[in-house]
Order: structure tokens, then sequence, then C-alpha cells
């Protein structure tokens, strides 16, 4: 288990990337690899070039550079106060989400990474079983269990339970990683006098951070990403969540496809660099429930 | 327990298989012993002690466990419950109807195409990406100027959410958009097609972007595993006179082997939830061409009312990517933690 804690710590130092040749670099390598990179980038590139032309200019070559550049779409994009208001909401939905799974799996992992006692490993499975069902399956039941405790067109009748499902993957990749912490750290604290409830406030939750981040990006990008919870939840435009602002925009003004890709270029390039930077805690997160 | 958490994870089965294993061996792992309650000696004292405990164990699971079973555990029932009645989600749950609901379903027509389809789905997505991302992995694990900057492209379609890029892509896909446009400009003007609105295409075309969209995953995730292939390997190898090819093939691909089979399971259970992409795709037309079983449940559930069939076909998904999921498992992952052997090399290899 050591090994998957120290991923993310890990980097990528290209000393530990085998198979590299030192000699030259034959062409074909470059080739390949401005093939690939345009045919992964062209949507996105596509997107965000075509926000500057208008629907004229896309009609009459739907693949060309702006020419010229008109900036109408984009700003009557950020003027209009629903881009903001989706925006938000997605930020508010995700952030409480995001909270809910950081605290209640880090608070579930350290009884279950660190006390010994009987039914532990029942507790775990009862997590891990979590992994086996898919939203999809619960998605009726909660829509009506959501309704009757009033929470459609509410932000908790999304994170909730956006966080509830997301709550296996959590422990599962944390429990290992707060086993991993040495013992000489609690024997140490224990001495001093501390409980265990201060154990885990001053000791353990700041040592846990790194497992806290990757855990917290995951489950952030599942909520800002999500749509089958939003599309049934969330009815009031106010409410909306920018996935479900990108598609609704998308039909309501099909016709105006130069402000379409505005629009959802605006709301994919900051959290697609966000997420880039994240990229490391995003895989090593991945890996921690992948391998053993 | 051990073997239950072990096979019926989906998405995490090595890693719970790994934590399972290291539970049972508390010594091995240096499980936290400092205040362990020890019983005996100390009488009174240990009993308030375990008291004391099982009050901390509690505080600390509640929240999980509350959240846990009222928004996951509780549907989930539900779902099995309603699914053996007739029902629109008004009024009261009485018309009983056995296993009626499930026959419907696996008679109908369309679902069993969502079902066909949602099969085609996982095993081209394998077929198809496995290849693609083993190339482009091992491409990408050479070091060159530009290398870093690579491995974070190949990632960017996989963060983004399916729907904005199935949007971008149903747009560059009408009939005079920018795909048919750029076919034609290249000469390719052939391979034009009406990539949403016909029936025989719309699969393809849903493989296309799912592709597009997921072969990321596999690239990341095999480049992570590349890392663990020691370079003294190679360089052997290359003593011995291999050329590149001949080493990825006969050294590499083999010490993939886990990471593959890992992320073939990945794929298969993300493939038959699929959702997202095809509901602003095609919302699974043309003429049901391409319906996935989550379609099918979505729209029968909220188009049409029917709560209790919806639960039958959410229960159906269900049990199929369970089987599929714990065949999987025995069949292909039990090779890497079958014998202890093995296990032991992939650790190894792994550090």
């Amino acid at each position: 288990m050591t090994s998957v804690i120290n991923q993310p710590t890990r980097r990528t130092s290209p000393a530990r990337s085998g198979g590299g040749r030192r000699r030259g670099v034959s062409p074909w390598v470059y080739v390949a690899s401005v093939l690939i990179a345009a045919v992964t980038l062209a949507p996105v590139l596509y997107s965000v070039l075509s926000g500057f032309r208008t629907n004229g200019q896309l009609g009459a070559n739907p693949v060309a550079l702006p020419n010229p550049w008109v900036f109408d779409n984009y700003i009557g994009v950020i003027t209009s106060g629903s881009f903001w208001r989706y925006a938000v909401n997605s930020l508010i939905i995700a952030g409480v989400t995001t909270a809910l799974v950081v605290i209640a799996g880090v608070m579930a992992a350290y009884p279950l990474a660190r006390y010994r006692f009987k039914g532990r490993q029942a507790l775990f499975n009862v997590f891990v079983m979590g992994l086996l069902f898919p939203l999809t399956v619960a998605i009726i039941p909660l829509l009506l269990m959501v309704r009757d405790l009033g929470l459609t067109n509410s932000y908790w009748g999304v994170a909730l339970p956006q966080a509830a499902f997301a709550l296996p993957m959590t422990i599962v990749i944390l429990r290992p990683f707060l086993m991993a912490l040495p013992n000489e750290l609690e024997e140490a604290s224990m001495l001093d006098g501390a409980s265990r409830i201060g154990f885990f406030w001053r000791i353990l939750l700041p040592l846990s951070g790194p497992g806290m981040v990757t855990t917290g990006v995951l489950a952030f990008v599942g909520s800002w990403n999500g749509y089958l919870l939003p599309l049934l939840f969330l009815n009031d435009p106010g409410l909306k969540t920018l996935p479900l602002g990108v598609a609704d925009f998308s039909t309501e003004h099909s016709a105006d496809t130069a402000g379409v890709l505005a629009f959802t270029s605006l709301a994919v390039i900051p959290a697609l660099v966000f997420f880039l930077t994240m990229q490391k805690r995003i895989v090593s997160g991945l890996q921690g429930a992948v391998k053993g | 327990m051990t073997d239950v958490a072990g096979d019926l994870t989906p998405r995490g089965g090595h890693a719970t298989r790994a934590a399972a294993a290291t539970a049972v061996q508390p010594g091995a792992t240096g499980q936290a012993t400092a205040w362990s309650v020890a019983p005996g000696p100390r009488g009174r004292g240990a009993s308030s002690n375990q008291w004391r405990q099982r009050l901390e164990i509690a505080f600390f699971v509640a929240p999980a466990l509350l959240l846990f079973v009222v928004f996951v555990v509780v549907p989930v029932v539900q779902a099995a419950r309603y699914s053996v009645f007739k029902w629109n989600g008004l009024g009261p749950l009485d018309d009983f109807v056995g296993l009626q609901n499930y026959l419907t379903a696996l008679g109908d027509q369309i679902f069993q195409r969502a079902v066909t389809n949602n099969l085609t789905i996982a095993v081209l997505s394998i077929a198809i990406q496995l290849p693609i991302g083993l190339l482009i992995a091992l491409l990408l694990n050479r070091k060159f100027k530009g290398q870093t900057a690579m491995r974070v492209i190949v990632f960017v379609p996989y963060v983004l959410a399916e729907v904005v890029a199935g949007v971008v892509w149903k747009l560059m896909m009408q009939p005079e958009g920018a795909l048919n446009a750029f076919l034609e400009s290249v000469g390719l003007g052939g391979l034009t097609q009406l990539w949403l609105g016909d029936p025989d295409v719309a699969m393809v075309t849903v493989m296309l972007v799912l592709t597009w969209k997921y072969v990321g995953l596999a690239i990341v995730l095999l480049l992570a595993g590349l890392q663990g292939v020691p370079e003294e390997l190679h360089e052997a190898a290359q003593i011995d006179g291999a050329s590149w090819w001949q080493t990825q093939r006969k050294i590499t691909v083999p010490l993939l082997g886990p990471t593959i089979r890992t992320w073939m399971f990945l794929s298969m259970i993300g493939s038959l939830q699929l959702f997202d992409m095809v509901w602003i795709l095609t919302k699974g037309g043309p003429d049901n061409a391409s319906v996935t079983m989550a379609t099918y449940l979505i729209k029968v559930g909220t188009d049409r009312n029917q709560y209790g069939y919806a639960s039958a076909v959410a229960i159906i998904l269900f049990v199929i990517s369970f089987v599929l999921a714990t065949l999987f498992q025995s069949l292909v992952l039990n090779r890497d933690t079958g014998d202890d052997k093995s296990a032991k090399r992939r650790k190894k290899v792994a550090r």
C-alpha cells in the first residue's frame, strides 16, 4: 500500500520514465505528437475560435480562422446575467459537495484506519459496496426522496446525493493513506497526553492534507461536470449549473452557433485550466483507486 | 469479508483488495495500537475505555454513514421495491405486479437494443482505445522536447464535462458543420455523413466521440504504469541487441498487464452506465439507434412517469453491471492476485 501513498508526491522525474533512448529521437515522434495534439485539441480550438466569428462567417466556411475577429459573442455572454448565475451555482454546489465529502470521508476513514475494533472490516465493506451502485440505479427513488424532503430546486438536493455517491471512493483512497502515517506519531502524542480526538485534530488532519486534496479534487471535478442530478433536480432557471446551462443554451439558441460556442468556451476554459494544474492530483487519485 | 471486498468492487478493485489484505495482517503495516483497549488487568477502567472508544468511533463515522445510508442505500433498496409495482410516483404504492415490469423490459425491443448497444460500446471501447492508448503511451514515454506538454494535452478531453464536449461535437457534426467541411477540404468528401441524423451512423458517431473523450484516461493510466517498469530491463534488452520496438513488445507491454486489465475494468463499467454523452448527442435516437440502458431509464422514468417500470430497468442495469464485474474480476483480474508469486513480482515492479 505504501507505494500508493507515495504516488501523489512522486514527481514524474524524467529519469524514471523508462524506455527513453538517450540517443536522438526520431522525427516521427514529433510528427505523431503534433497529429495527436491536433486531433485532441481540435474541438476545443474550434469552439474557442468560432466564438470569435459571426454566424455568417461560420455558414460561409465552418472551418476557418476568424476574419475579422468579432468579440460580440463573448461580450454578450459575459454581460448576460445567466452565465454568471450558472457559474456561481456550479461553484456553490461543487464546493458544498467537496466539503461534505472530504469532512465526512476523513472522519470516517480515521477509525477505519487507526482504531482496532470488532466489525471494522465489515463497516469498511459497507462503504466499499457503494462503489457498486451507480447513480443511475438510484436516480428514480432519489428523485422522489428529494421531492419529499422539499429539496427539489435547492443546492442541497444536488450536493447531498453527489457527496453520498462520492463517499465510497473517498474512503477507499483515504483509509490506506491514514494507515500509512507512522505509529510513533500516535505514541508520542499519547505520551504528551493528547486524546485520540486531539490527535485527530492536531496531527492527523494536517498530515493527511495531500490525501484530502486528492479526494477533494476528484469530488469537485465530478460535481462540476455532473449532469444527471442537476438535470432532474433543478428546474428553476436561477439554480442551473454550467453543464445544464450549456445544454439548455445550445437547444434554446440552436440557430446561433457562434453564440453557443462562445458560451461553451467561456464555461469550460477556467475549469479546464484549473483541472489541468491539478492533473497530478486527479491522476494519483485515479491510480490510488486503481492499483493496490 | 475480505473476499467480498475484493470481489464486489468495480472501480477500486485493487485498492480495496490490498486494503483488505493489510487489515488481515495488522502487524505488517503498523496498525495503530497505542490506544487500543487492553482488556483484563485494568478491569473497570478498561470497560469505560471501551465505551469511550465506541463513542469516538460513532462520532467519527456517523456523518459519513448517515449520508451514505440516506442517499445511497435507501434509494437502491427503494428501487428494488418500486420495481415490483406499477406506479407513477403519486398516490399509494399498491398496484403490485410481481415480476411483470422485468418481463416487459426484457421483452421490449428498444430495451433489448439498449442492452446490445451498451455491450457493443463496452467491447468496442476496449478494442479501439487499448491499441491507440498503448501506442500513444509508449510514444509519450520516450524523452523528447514537449513531452510534458503532450502529457497534459492528452488529458484535456478527459477532464472536460461530457455535456460540454458533447455540445461542441454536436455542433461540429451538423450536416453543414465543421467536420463535414473539414473532410471535404482535405479531399475525403466521400466520408461525409449525417453523423447524428442517420440511424446507421449514430452508433459509429457515439463511438468516435467516446474514443476521443476517453482514450486520454487509458494513456494517463498506462503512462503511470510505465513508470513502474524499471529502466534496467530496457538497458539489458538493448545491450542484448533488441530494437526499441522489440523491447516494448516483449518487455514493457507484458509488464503493463495489471494496469491494462484494471483499465479495461473501469472502461467496461463506465460503458454500461453511459448517459450524459448520448443524451446530449442524440438523446438515444434517431429512431432509438443509439439508445443506452441509462437513457432508456431516464426516458421512461421522467417523460412517462413510469417509476415502477423505470426502477425495474435500473435493477436490470445493476444486475448486468454486477454480473459482468464479478465475471471480469474472477476471470481476468484474479490473474494478478491469484497466486502469491505473481503478486509479489508485481509489487516489486511497482516500486
